[in-house]
């Protein structure tokens, strides 16, 4: 299998950005994406920005990929989508409608944003050009399985193995809220918090993380113990969501996946994958069909 | 705004009204719905609750009902069939057009395409689980699956609904009265994280088999999948924890982190609503009781019908905002995305 970054969901100051996407020419990943999917507001990196980023991890031998934003409102909004999609020989990655209806007719990512829940779905998007699809997030193993056993031909799948999870999107910021700011006088708060902003119930269980108009997971999911059931599904890419070195060493993480991936059908032990350090540890539950943040111990061979 | 080429010179403004049973059904008729909305009893809609929806019986009593008063009657079908419910979604799809269905409300593509295949003549709407927020997303609906109305998600402002009903050849409805989803629709998955359960896989939302109540010496807690989503002092009100609505700490402060227990209400904003050239304007609430369906129906037809008669000299009708006050969620409303301070 293969291993991709997926897009950062977080507001990193630009030089973070560029030192993050810089560490990765040279670590095992095979596919990189890049681009903003949550907040067109923010604009440390521009459109050259990212293409010089995409032509460095090229250089390298990474397949890179665009993203789309998820929630589309603007027009302004659409018409960066437009550029984005008719990108020269680059693959986007359509996290909404909009971007299927631009990218229609040539090869594009169905991303995990669109709702794709059976194999019918995902025909009529492959039709359109879909080559690869990054299942939802809440989608369970034996769900995946069924879909992919009958999956159109040529297409690869993709699944959220690790990070914060993106579980909603609002047309509200609620970071700028928590600030008592508005939306459109935000002074980028969100950037504070390079891996969202924790919240905990009153008995003081970190629950979620506010980032921006998206609100993540607080417990951190992750697949690594179940590699080799996704393997036997068909799954071809695992994807790792980047988190700051604050919260976990994430070179550790890819090098951790590397391992794992590696060691599939063989009898080695299990890889060790860091500990998080952002607050509510790891979960992993919605693979198994139970809630999204439950805790499995899985064996993983 | 006059649409000649998509029909919209008409300015009928459709007022859409939820019937979670037959009895809701007859109050939203009665009260003055120029639709209604209902599921099959089937788990395939997204108001999959113990109790309420339509078997076949219903279903036709209710359809005869409607139409003899001059009401459509709309199905929503619209959760995203797994692959184990396909069979069940296409032959609800088939019901609805046996049924004499006036439109089927689907979120799914693959659904949609079965539709417009089998049934060409079955209107579709795209659902508002759907998540269609901007005209490219609904041209790609409009032309691929032959949707012809679309419910907006509760994340646009005016604005943005009066350039996509300008730029779009569907048909508009949006959101006027009940409870307020804060997030995307279909673009939300806080429930199944706590529950398992979502609108998207199950079509429900914090679901009432995951809710327990405690009483503790802190007060009255609430709890969702074991999760406290608030803490009730003795004698404060306790609402539904829906789990966008509790009360959580956020950079050491107690506070409603994501939305208030409060309802949407657009009785402020009709005049600009007509003006943008919605099509439909629609009630949340199948889970409702037939009484609550009959007072917001009551409402928001004395409303609309003053509003269509004299935009201009418009302001809400006071009977119609007691009224709303009354049955909103936290008896408190808001105009949500819809203005400014959300944008």
């Amino acid at each position: 299998m293969k291993l991709s970054v997926g897009p950062l969901l977080y507001f990193w100051e630009r030089a973070a950005v560029f030192d993050f996407y810089r560490s990765l020419l040279d670590l095992p990943v095979d596919i990189v994406y890049l681009g903003e999917v949550v907040c067109s507001r923010r604009r440390a990196l521009r459109r050259d920005d990212w293409l010089a980023l995409a032509g460095e991890l090229r250089a390298a031998g990474k397949q890179v990929v665009l993203s789309t934003l998820a929630l589309v409102e603007a027009e302004s909004e659409l018409s960066s989508m437009a550029r984005l999609v008719q990108t020269e020989d680059t693959l986007v990655e359509a996290n909404d409608m909009a971007a299927v209806e631009l990218a229609s007719g040539r090869p594009f990512v169905a991303g995990p944003h669109l709702n794709v829940y059976n194999q019918q779905t995902l025909r009529l998007l492959s039709e359109h050009g879909a080559r690869r699809w990054v299942a939802p997030i809440e989608m369970n193993a034996v769900t995946l399985g069924q879909i992919l056993s009958i999956r159109p031909p040529g297409l690869e799948a993709e699944v959220f193995a690790y990070g914060r999870m993106p579980l909603a999107f609002s047309a509200r910021c609620f970071t700028a809220r928590a600030h008592g700011r508005p939306k459109d006088d935000c002074g980028f708060v969100c950037g504070l918090y390079p891996d969202g902003l924790t919240i905990y119930t009153r008995e003081n269980e970190a629950f979620l993380a506010l980032n921006g108009i998206q609100t993540q997971s607080a417990r951190v999911h992750n697949a690594i113990g179940s590699l080799t059931a996704l393997a036997t599904l068909g799954v071809d890419i695992i994807r790792l969501s980047p988190h700051s070195d604050e919260a976990v060493p994430f070179r550790e993480v890819i090098l951790a996946f590397r391992k794992a991936l590696d060691e599939i059908g063989s009898s080695n032990g299990k890889a060790a994958c860091p500990q998080t350090r952002l607050p509510g540890g790891y979960c992993n539950g919605y693979l198994h069909g139970e809630p999204g943040m439950l805790r499995r111990d899985v064996d993983r061979n | 705004m006059e649409h000649p080429a998509s029909g919209k010179a008409a300015r009928k403004i459709e007022l859409v009204c939820p019937a979670g049973s037959l009895p809701a059904l007859r109050a939203a008729v009665d009260n003055g719905a120029d639709a209604v909305y209902i599921g099959f009893r089937d788990g395939l809609n997204a108001r999959n609750f113990r109790g309420l929806n339509f078997d076949w019986p219903d279903a036709q009593e209710g359809i005869a009902y409607a139409h003899s008063r001059g009401a459509r009657l709309f199905v929503a079908l619209n959760v995203y069939p797994r692959p184990e419910q396909w069979l069940a979604a296409t032959q609800a799809v088939d019901r609805a057009a046996a049924l004499g269905a006036d439109a089927v409300i689907l979120a799914d593509i693959g659904l949609m395409r079965y539709a417009a295949t089998r049934h060409p003549s079955l209107r579709v709407h795209l659902s508002v689980q759907g998540s269609a927020t901007n005209r490219h997303a609904l041209e790609f609906y409009r032309r691929e699956l032959g949707v012809r109305r679309a419910v907006l998600p509760r994340v646009l402002s005016v604005a943005q609904v009066r350039r996509i009903v300008a730029q779009s050849e569907l048909e508009i409805e949006v959101f006027g009265f009940g409870s307020l989803c804060v997030m995307a629709e279909g673009r939300c998955a806080l429930s199944s994280y706590v529950t398992g359960r979502s609108p998207n896989t199950h079509g429900v939302c914090s679901p009432a088999s995951a809710v327990r109540w405690e009483e503790t010496p802190q007060g009255r807690d609430a709890r969702l999948g074991g999760v406290l989503i608030d803490r009730y002092a003795h004698g404060e009100p306790a609402g539904y924890p829906t789990l966008c609505k509790g009360r959580f700490e956020v950079n050491g402060k107690t506070a409603y982190a994501i939305e208030e227990p409060v309802s949407l209400n657009v009785l402020e904003i009709l005049p600009e609503l007509v003006a943008a050239g919605v099509s439909a304007i629609k009630i949340e609430g199948r889970q409702r009781s037939p009484a609550y369906v009959a007072q917001a129906t009551r409402a928001m037809r004395a409303a609309l019908d003053a509003c269509l008669a004299n935009p201009a000299a418009y302001t809400p009708p006071a009977a119609s905002m007691l009224a709303l006050e009354r049955l909103a969620e936290g008896r408190t409303h808001t105009l949500g995305a819809y203005h400014r301070p959300w944008q």
